[in-house]
């Protein structure tokens, strides 16, 4: 115990190992990840289990978790940018950088899930308005762009001043200024104003676009499980909690970690928990509504996620692991450390996942019309689907990609100062 | 094998020989005993067998067959039968045919293509899905008109009945407004069609679809564990008029499939190879505009039910019940 303490207060020592345990999770991924990105894009789709039946599988529900950690981030710093709260100022910057990461992470999952990865450009060029799809990647679109914008904004100032350096440091910074040298304290007042007009723009794109991602699976009728008006809401709802939990973490990781962000993590855990309990009503109110009504074509998905065969990924991983523990953790005294909010944070954030793996996949587990899939012998026509090795390894490949740019961007971004 | 059929009782079975004598009545001792006659006089019918073999290999070899079978007997030879001209409305497919031949000769708006399936015709010997994976090429887990069985009450009190479920042609497709790039739309003469160029294979309109009538082609083929992949499932796919070859992974594989009521068979006039083949002749297939057709007559049944209708898709393929 002794020891162990003695381990905790030798910070330099802890941050040493944390980061090695980081770099070297980042490199198991990404070493992963070249072999499900190998297997994508030498034979296809072939070794995928995603069918006819199950259309979607692991990338799309990676897809709308990285999308929603997107959007939740985004609308977490615009608090900072467009309401000016205070208390989350210093991870504004970490927050926006976080979106920007976690939509790329997206986009990756959705292309590799694509059937013609080469043909990702027709979405641009042919769009079809009435599909909520062409909406939403429209919308996606713009955002990146705005977050893209808004970064630079954010950092101009420092990477203006920082250039002058002449430290491999200073010449990325150079690059990154795009050969902007003012740095006066009116260009900065300026940058602010700049920001606030981005932020403030982003944040109805950043409910439409995710609102529309709900909608893509709320406006199908051929699927009962998803057809429902609340599901738009449900999804942003969800993207809050996410985006506001993976924050909570990673204030604790980067940016001086823990010991720094104590009040924000202490803050965003309390939102986190308000938003966490408000999306628990609003799932309560899905099922209830339901079960109360009966019908065998939209009970089914939910008998699926209740008892089907992997009911463990709503009791065990969405419900204790990523609900009940966390919750606990932040309603009792725990609350007050900032290591047990952001591992709150952590279990929060995982137990989204199995969230968005139990919209996607419940919701087609279920043959359309009785007797399909014994009139078809296939197993793409099948409603069990599991992940196949190389779709978990595409995945872990995406997470390593995030977490490279996470460690990247804390070598190399700018830190926030104590006073702006 | 080209032996006759013969009554054969269970103990007769297990050899040619006693199937061969089984007319003849010959006691078990008998049929099992060889005198010297019968030795000698098998010698030399199996002399004469292997002779007769070494000269006819000999001389086929030698002499090349003939390069087209000629001759009574082959199919080039077949005679007309009497009773099923191909003029006029003598027989239900040669009917469909005609009338097939005049809507393709309007233009394409003026005609709406129907089919109507008769379920108490269909056996559910699934001739019809197999016809229809041999005409398109269909790889494993690609099927465009499965037949569902339908299982009602409990044996010995049971009924079962066999929907054939191909692309319901909607005239309000929920498949057709998802597509985020236009690569899916209904042609003016109703069959719902996929741009297999265009196509980005996002899966969107077959969680959209209520019939599951569309299913994506993930690249595998049915010998592909086997020593080597068969020609016959490499040949291009003539879909829409055109050769698609999926080879390297070329559309349609990646692609969403579906039935389009064999539109390049269409264009030649012929009838949709699930209507050609349906050996119940349980499917009625023509063009809804014109009121004297078959398929048109058919749809004037009041016995007829369409598929989800409450979805509001308005499908174009009504069942008879």
């Amino acid at each position: 115990m002794s020891l162990l303490q003695e381990y905790f207060n030798d910070r330099n020592k802890v941050v040493k190992n944390l980061k090695l345990i980081f770099w070297t999770a980042c490199a198991l991924s990404l070493l992963i990840g070249f072999y499900g990105w190998f297997v994508r894009i030498v034979d296809g789709h072939i070794k995928a289990n995603y069918g006819s039946i199950v259309t979607w599988g692991l990338w799309v529900a990676g897809y709308i978790y990285f999308i929603g950690l997107s959007a939740g981030s985004f609308l977490v710093s615009s608090l900072v940018y467009v309401f000016n709260y205070k208390k989350f100022e210093r991870i504004g910057k970490l927050a926006v950088f976080t979106a920007l990461v976690t939509l790329l992470m997206a986009l990756l999952s959705i292309w590799a899930d694509l059937g013609h990865m080469g043909r990702a450009w027709h979405v641009i060029v042919f769009p079809n308005f009435k599909s909520p799809m062409a909406w939403m990647i429209y919308l996606y679109s713009l955002y990146m762009l705005l977050i893209a914008v808004e970064i630079y904004f954010l950092l101009r100032y420092d990477f203006a001043t920082g250039a002058n350096n002449s430290t491999f440091k200073g010449k990325i910074y150079k690059l990154l200024s795009l050969g902007s040298k003012d740095s006066t304290e009116e260009s900065k007042q300026r940058d602010k104003k700049v920001v606030k007009r981005l932020a403030t723009a982003g944040i109805p794109i950043a409910i439409l676009f995710h609102g529309g991602v709900g909608a893509l699976f709320g406006v199908v009728s051929a699927r009962p499980h998803w057809h429902s008006g609340l599901f738009p809401i449900l999804f942003l709802l969800s993207a809050l909690v996410s985006g506001g939990a993976l924050l909570t973490l990673i204030s604790s990781i980067f940016q001086q970690g823990w010991s720094k962000n104590k009040g924000v993590i202490i803050e965003l855990g309390k939102m986190v928990l308000a938003l966490l309990l408000l999306d628990v009503l609003f799932q309560v109110s899905e099922f209830l509504v339901a079960y109360r009504g009966g019908i065998p074509g939209h009970t089914a998905g939910f008998d699926l996620v209740l008892s089907g065969p992997y009911a463990w990924v709503f009791w065990g991983w969405q419900g204790l692991i990523g609900t009940v523990i966390p919750i606990l953790l932040l309603i009792f005294p725990t609350r007050k450390s900032p290591l047990w909010v952001a591992l709150a944070g952590l279990l929060i954030a995982a137990g989204i996942f199995g969230l968005r793996l139990n919209i996607v996949i419940p919701g087609l587990a279920v043959e359309e019309i009785h007797g399909l899939t014994s009139a078809i012998y296939s197993h793409r026509v099948d409603p069990h689907y599991f992940p196949s090795i190389s779709e978990w390894a595409l995945t872990m490949g995406i997470v390593g990609f995030g977490m490279l740019l996470f460690g990247l961007g804390e070598y190399f971004l700018p830190k926030h100062e104590e006073k702006t | 094998m080209t032996k006759k059929k013969t009554k054969t009782t269970p103990t007769q079975r297990d050899g040619d020989m006693s199937a061969k004598d089984a007319g003849k009545n010959i006691s078990p001792e008998e049929a099992y005993s060889f005198s010297p006659v019968d030795r000698k006089r098998a010698i030399s019918l199996i002399g004469a067998a292997i002779g007769l073999g070494a000269i006819s290999t000999i001389i086929s070899r030698i002499v090349p067959p003939p390069a087209v079978p000629e001759g009574d007997g082959t199919i080039r030879n077949l005679p007309q039968l009497k009773s099923g001209g191909t003029e006029g409305n003598s027989d239900n497919l040669i009917r469909m045919q005609n009338e097939l031949r005049r809507a393709m000769a309007k233009p394409m708006e003026s005609r709406r293509w129907l089919m109507v399936i008769d379920t108490r015709k269909c056996v559910g010997c699934h001739a019809c899905t197999v016809a229809c994976m041999a005409e398109n090429r269909l790889p494993p887990g690609v099927v465009y008109r499965p037949v569902i069985t339908d299982q009602q009450g409990r044996y010995p009190r049971q009924i079962t009945r066999f929907f054939p479920r191909p692309c319901m042609q909607c005239d309000n497709p929920s498949c057709v407004p998802v597509c985020p790039v236009r690569a899916t739309w209904k042609r003016p003469d109703g069959v719902v069609i996929v741009d297999y160029d265009k196509c980005i294979g996002c899966r969107y309109c077959l969680t959209a679809c209520p019939y599951g009538a569309r299913t994506s082609d993930f690249g595998s083929y049915y010998t592909e564990h086997t020593p080597e992949i068969q020609p016959y499932e490499q040949q291009p796919t003539n879909e829409y008029n055109k050769s698609w070859s999926r080879e390297d992974h070329g559309s349609p594989v990646g692609n969403a499939r579906k039935c389009h009521f064999c539109l390049h068979r269409l264009e030649q006039g012929l009838l949709p190879q699930c209507v050609s083949t349906c050996i119940g002749r349980a499917n009625y297939f023509g063009d809804a505009n014109d009121a004297t057709s078959l398929a048109a007559e058919m749809a004037r049944s009041g016995n007829q039910v369409r598929l989800l209708e409450e979805k509001g898709t308005k499908p174009s393929v009504i069942y008879l019940v």
